[in-house]
């Protein structure tokens, strides 16, 4: 750890503790619970058709819950793709440039996934 | 004449190239864990992509019916496949994952035989994926 002290912080480190780790866990069964539920009632339950399944995000609680996950798994994907990047990419201002993009590709994603589940 | 132990061809390691990689034996643990980095990564691309065609099913009836013709072109047929197997072999890694760190099949033997297993639950299901989206089932 001393190492990284002061001037030679690793700035693309990764917090060097257990909180990503940890969240990385509890996101993955938020989503495997959401997943799981969903493909299993559109799969046998939900009648075909549009009227159907843009009746499934009409209530605003379904709608809050589909978004949720949607923030959960970009906490997910941020951290599982900076986990990609620390290992394959080496010099610090390639890394730092792969995270940046990485995060406009999912603030982008955010905002998108708020327009399309708030219009129907 | 006598040698030193420095004189001596000292054998060398160093890291693995990457034109040797396809010489190497992974075990099965290990050709799941960069599995579960790919579909990660495929699916971080893919995601654009996927959002559009939630998009289209959701806006109106007219976007809807534009939907399934987009979903009848084999190549997306196809692209929807390999991600059908990237969500499905991501989960189920992800379960054994969580499964070891709850110390459940942690042994050497137990970890191997679930590194399989992943193969086996994940490729099914890939393939009803692919029946359903292709149309036979």
């Amino acid at each position: 750890m001393a190492a990284n002290i002061g001037p030679k912080r690793l700035v693309v480190g990764a917090h060097y503790g257990l909180r990503d780790w940890l969240a990385q866990r509890i996101t993955a069964v938020v989503m495997a619970v959401y997943v799981i539920a969903f493909a299993a009632y559109a799969l046998f339950v939900l009648p075909a058709g549009y009227e159907a399944w843009a009746g499934l995000f009409a209530p605003l609680w379904i709608k809050i819950a589909t978004l949720v996950v949607i923030g959960v798994l970009i906490y997910h994907v941020w951290v599982g793709m900076r986990e990609i990047f620390m290992d394959y990419v080496k010099p610090t201002s390639v890394r730092l440039f792969a995270y940046v993009l990485t995060v406009l590709w999912l603030a982008a994603c955010a905002v998108w996934s708020v327009q399309i589940l708030w219009r129907v | 004449m006598s040698t030193t132990l420095l004189d001596k061809k000292r054998p060398e390691f160093k890291n693995i190239h990457v034109t040797q990689i396809v010489r190497y034996r992974l075990p099965a643990g290990s050709v799941t864990s960069i599995l579960h980095r790919v579909s990660g990564a495929l699916m971080f691309l893919a995601l654009p992509f996927l959002l559009w065609l939630f998009d289209l099913s959701l806006i109106s009836e007219l976007s809807y019916v534009r939907l399934a013709t987009v979903l009848s072109g084999w190549f997306v047929k196809l692209v929807l496949l390999g991600l059908c197997w990237a969500l499905l072999h991501h989960l189920v890694t992800g379960i054994r994952h969580v499964l070891l760190d709850l110390h459940i099949g942690i042994e050497k033997e137990a970890a191997a035989r679930s590194a399989l297993w992943v193969h086996f639950i994940s490729l099914p299901l890939t393939l009803a994926a692919g029946l359903k989206l292709f149309g036979v089932l």
